[in-house]
């Protein structure tokens, strides 16, 4: 299925307002997803037998910049059956507060490889992920203060009473 | 958002405590193949839950790649996945020089001296792999075969890049250097060495009953649940589906040779427990040689060394690819690697980086995998994933 298709795919089941925007005209165009409908769009794509995406090759946590104020989740999707590719984004605005995380809904229940890739997202840009089973910190240590991928963190001075150099 | 995550788990671990046996397998432990604890629930000898911890070995390696040119951020890929260095840049690089629009430029030379390195380091990988999976399930002398063997290898990684095990050899636009004179011979000469050498440790290891015992029917991963866990590479394979990135994407110089995908097929028990994936590594071995045969070949005769061939030729003053976002994959010795950029058109630096390990992937199975069985057998389930801690911790 192509790019276009799969677009329509998702129109037709879920309404017009389940696509966000989209990315064309690069070397890997993606469509960017409501944040309340990604569950139900991946297991749509997943069990599609039109598209079969089965496989989550990656998911990654980006925060877009003190400036543009914005935190998003990139999943890459791929089909082993139909060997085709597909990347998806959600996008929302929300502040940089560390007690005030962006919550972005859990995949878990389609994919149980974005459990530690969520942890992992978590861990490091600090974004909340809605109905994850046990979303703790997977890299750093469970006591670490603050969301080391984040544009704005600052590197503490001391950790446990040792002064970091 | 108020996360309840931690408490929850440590209170699972205290009322476990008081029924069962909360055991920490690791950090330290040699089975774990480097620094992962495994926190063990047990009745017995039976392991109810297996949750491991990682992070012991977290270098940054995102956060140092936001900070680095492309270039630069090479040897930080290496350190990644240290056993398979070669794969590590190779992926890395294929994808800034997509970035870049350049990659229908590389001379067939590089791409067939790439492939040719990152197949002898997916030999080194995958003997150490084969040697102390044979630790773990308690036979010492593999190892120290497959240790001697790796060694000829080594040596002429060292003799092409400078260095043993993190090379930085392979760069964007090209390679550090060509290969020193006699390298090709030096190739064919550990080929004709090594495929006696693999069928004695076959005879050893592989069809030795005590290991079948072992790994036999211990372990089975089924093909549905690799998938939803991300598994790739050997670990997939071992299941029973032939997806291997060299075939799929097509990339570098693999679709002109010519090599079998290796797949788990249940000869000595089901389909997908340990011997299988165990076997998948040792059958590539076989596999890698072939392509090894074919690179010095065509190296040899009309990809022959010239005297004005110049491996930096086509390497890029400045690298600073367009605005965009950019996923590459390839096939590590370990599954599918990936890197994701974002890069913001303006600076020679990555906005943001994500590298997609493999291992970390592999090992996320372990749990699902370990429910109910045998301390004993979580030994071999670990050592069949095959896990780098470098590549899991990043």
């Amino acid at each position: 299925m192509t790019f276009e298709e799969i677009k329509n795919l998702l129109i037709e089941k879920f309404g017009a307002e389940v696509i966000a925007g989209e990315e064309a005209g690069v070397l890997q165009p993606a469509l960017l997803i409501a944040p309340a409908y990604i569950v139900g769009v991946c297991r749509e794509l997943r069990d599609n037998a039109g598209t079969y995406f089965d496989f989550l090759s990656c998911l990654t946590g980006v925060d877009y910049g003190v400036e543009a104020g914005k935190f998003g989740v990139v999943y890459n999707l791929s089909s082993i059956p139909y060997q085709t590719q597909l990347t998806l984004k959600v996008i929302k605005e929300h502040g940089r507060d560390v007690n005030d995380l962006p919550v972005f809904p859990s995949l878990v229940e389609v994919y149980r490889t974005a459990d530690w890739h969520e942890r992992e997202a978590y861990d490091l840009v600090g974004i909340f992920f809605e109905n994850h089973p046990d979303l703790r910190r997977i890299l750093l240590p469970d006591d670490w203060e603050g969301f080391p991928m984040r544009k704005d963190y600052q590197a503490a001075e001391y950790y446990k009473g040792i002064k970091i150099d | 958002m108020i996360n309840t995550a931690f408490d929850t788990y440590q209170k699972k671990i205290a009322t476990a405590a008081t029924q069962d046996m909360v055991l920490n397998m690791g950090p330290q432990h040699p089975s774990t193949h480097g620094v992962l604890r495994l926190e063990l629930i047990t009745d017995g000898e039976i392991v109810k839950e297996a949750i491991p911890h990682l992070g012991y070995l977290h270098r940054c390696f995102e956060k140092h790649a936001e900070a680095l040119t492309y270039q630069q951020t090479i040897p930080f890929t290496d350190r990644m996945d240290y056993l398979a260095s070669m794969n590590n840049s190779h992926a890395w690089v294929m994808g800034v020089e997509r970035m870049l629009g350049i990659d229908k430029d590389i001379p067939k030379r590089v791409e067939y001296i790439r492939v040719l390195v990152c197949e002898l380091n997916r030999i080194a990988s995958h003997l150490i792999a084969i040697g102390t999976y044979g630790i773990d399930i308690g036979a010492f002398t593999p190892f120290l075969w497959c240790f001697r063997d790796r060694e000829h290898i080594m040596g002429m990684l060292e003799w092409a890049s400078g260095s043993r095990l993190l090379y930085n050899y392979i760069w964007i636009g090209g390679l550090f250097y060509d290969l020193p004179v006699g390298f090709e011979e030096r190739c064919a000469e550990f080929v004709t060495y090594f495929k006696p050498k693999l069928k004695e440790l076959n005879e050893l290891l592989t069809d030795n009953q005590i290991f079948i015992k072992r790994t036999a029917n211990v372990g089975v991963l089924p093909l549905d649940v690799a998938i939803n866990y991300g598994c790739s590479g050997p670990v997939l394979r071992g299941s029973g589906v032939k997806w291997d990135l060299r075939r799929i994407d097509n990339y570098s110089a693999y679709p002109e040779l010519d090599f079998d995908i290796p797949v788990g097929k249940g000869e000595m028990g089901t389909v997908g427990d340990c011997w299988d994936r165990y076997k998948v590594r040792v059958d590539e071995v076989t596999e890698s040689l072939k392509i090894i045969e074919q690179c010095v070949e065509r190296l040899q005769k009309d990809l022959k060394r010239t005297s004005d061939f110049d491996p930096r030729a086509k390497m890029p003053r400045k690298i600073t690819p367009k605005a965009q976002d950019y996923y590459i994959r390839a096939e590590g010795a370990r599954g599918e690697l990936g890197f994701y950029f974002i890069a913001d058109g303006r600076t020679e630096i990555p906005f943001r980086v994500k590298a997609r390990g493999p291992s970390f992937n592999n090992l996320s199975v372990i749990s699902e995998m370990s429910k109910g069985v045998m301390i004993a057998d979580l030994i071999a389930i670990l050592g069949s994933i095959d896990i780098v801690l470098g590549e899991v911790d990043r």
